[in-house]
């Protein structure tokens, strides 16, 4: 078996994961399962791409490369206004959808598909505004340099698995030190006793739609930055990213990354072992297998 | 002065059905008042309405000189009122100190240390583990975490909804020994109970609760004997005959 599979595995485990923790927190917040989170990734991405295509008209040399990378200053400045607008997106979603239905108590169900006409509509004007043909960040070639043991990266690619790592760390010791990631715990497990407890819910509620959106963006645009943009991006990942959150367990930002990687290296072994297109059926039959042996996922606990 | 003032209060969870019916009551600075009735007399709705966890359908709720009528319980925390519901009510998935800090964000940061540390004191079984998950801890230190959670933001009012309910007999004692104390450090303490003689040792009113509606409201040593209590349980108000 080929070792290079470690390398791509964990490449698009890394985004995988990313985009599974916001999918995770909100679903143990907000409590439905998000299918515009996707779509969260593939706006972010193509967010990115206008502001990198503006800061490259205004100021040319923002767009030359900072070696050993493929891409210029204009790509890291582009995803902090990527990441606000993504925010944004998301909030004003919640606050003209979601929010509503749980003012009125709809049920779980009428949420998740309020997500999905959602997820639809944003798809689909994702679409007419950019059209369905595939954009690059840069079109610059990069050639895979041997990192030992028979493997090969690109500088690219050991950046995104770097930031994924920083990105990780830094919102798990957020989560498990900061009062704002104690409040999020507390509203995962009980809204209604954090309110008593003096928490904003609806506060909390919002914390959790910027760190998630945020975090999408920045997997939409690892995505777009190592293979293309496409408005379905990010509904091609869905699958991989709930597979990803119920295997580490919903809640878990260590399991969900944990998750996508997992979900990265068997669809990279997969790929090897049994061929390409079996590949999106690895994350379907991982999820199916959790479903069935452990619902809770890996750093999940039964309900008591 | 009136700490709690409660004035012709309906609630309930469906808005065409009114669990509590008009009921109206003060409680002074520093009594402690216990409610009682008979199961589905409305106890629980009417404390839960009060802490802004079941919707309020009229009437008007004052803490001090403030209107706090439908406020959410976040906002009721922050202007004075503590709660602790009868189940649930500690995070178990968090640390004892977890749950504690939580609580102390609404006090100013200099003091919120030693918050923490006195309510570690004033229960020494929750200081001598801050660390464990709260899930860890038996029935009465659950209720005693949640009594220490609810004292830390240091409120005028402090609500209990059935914290006997489902503990040992020895628990039980545990608890009231520990709300006894807080009733002497001068909090204000509103108690719904269904253990009548608990509640009735360590408050000075008591409210009875019939339906929905305020059968009887007077010092607890009326209700000692038992014979007018069960009367009041049987639906019949303060003052009929037998």
């Amino acid at each position: 078996m080929n070792p290079q599979a470690i390398v791509e595995g964990v490449i698009a485990g890394s985004t995988i994961g990313l985009g599974a923790i916001g999918l995770t927190l909100t679903y143990s917040i907000l409590r439905f399962a998000n299918f515009t989170h996707g779509d969260f990734l593939a706006w972010g991405a193509y967010f990115t791409l206008s502001i990198v295509g503006f800061l490259g008209g205004m100021l040319a040399g923002l767009g030359a490369p900072l070696k050993p990378f493929s891409f210029g200053l204009a790509l890291p400045l582009s995803v902090l206004g990527g990441m606000v607008l993504t925010v944004l997106l998301a909030l004003a979603l919640d606050r003209v959808l979601f929010g509503r239905l749980r003012a009125r108590g709809a049920e779980t169900i009428i949420i998740v598909m309020a997500s999905f006409g959602a997820s639809m509509a944003l798809r689909s004007l994702l679409e007419f505004i950019y059209t369905a043909r595939p954009e690059y960040y840069t079109k610059a070639l990069q050639i895979a340099q041997p990192i030992g043991f028979g493997m090969r990266a690109t500088p690219d690619q050991l950046f995104v698995i770097g930031l994924t790592a920083v990105l990780v760390a830094g919102l798990h010791l957020m989560v498990t030190r900061s009062a704002t990631g104690r409040a999020m715990r507390a509203v995962a497990e009980n809204p209604a006793l954090a309110g008593i407890y003096g928490i904003d819910v609806g506060q909390v509620i919002r914390v959790t739609w910027v760190i998630g959106a945020a975090l999408a963006c920045v997997a939409g645009v690892m995505a777009g930055l190592l293979v293309q943009i496409r408005p379905y991006m990010g509904f091609d990942l869905l699958l991989p990213l709930f597979a990803a959150a119920i295997l580490g367990g919903i809640g878990s930002i260590p399991g969900a990354m944990l998750g996508g990687l997992i979900i990265g290296l068997s669809e990279a072994f997969a790929v090897q072992i049994i061929g390409a297109e079996w590949r999106a059926a690895v994350s379907f039959i991982i999820l199916v297998l959790v479903l069935l042996l452990r619902p809770q996922g890996i750093f999940g606990r039964k309900v008591e | 002065m009136t700490a709690l003032s409660v004035q012709d209060l309906r609630a309930g969870y469906d808005p065409d059905l009114a669990i509590v019916k008009g009921i109206s009551f003060d409680v002074a600075q520093g009594e402690t008042l216990c409610i009682l009735g008979p199961n589905g007399a409305g106890k629980s709705t009417l404390i839960k309405a009060v802490a802004g966890q079941v919707p309020v359908q009229g009437g008007h709720v004052r803490l001090g000189d403030k209107d706090v009528t439908g406020l959410p319980s976040h906002a009721l925390v922050r202007q004075g009122l503590g709660f602790v519901p009868q189940t649930e009510n500690i995070f178990a998935s968090l640390t004892i100190r977890e749950n504690l800090a939580i609580a102390a964000e609404l006090l100013p940061r200099p003091k919120r240390a030693g918050a923490i540390a006195a309510m570690f004191d004033m229960f020494p079984d929750l200081g001598s583990r801050p660390t464990a998950l709260a899930r860890t801890l038996s029935g009465g230190q659950r209720q005693m975490l949640a009594a220490a959670r609810a004292l830390l933001t240091e409120p005028e009012v402090l609500m209990l909804d059935e914290p006997s309910a489902g503990l040992s007999p020895k628990l039980v004692a545990q608890v009231f020994e520990t709300l006894a104390q807080i009733a002497a450090r001068g909090v204000t303490l509103v108690l719904v109970e269904q253990n009548v003689r608990a509640a009735l040792a360590i408050t000075n009113r008591a409210l009875v609760l019939v339906d929905g509606q305020l059968a009887h409201d007077g010092p607890t040593d009326a209700l000692h004997d038992g014979a007018l209590l069960g009367r009041l349980f049987l639906g019949q108000r303060a003052g009929a005959q037998p």
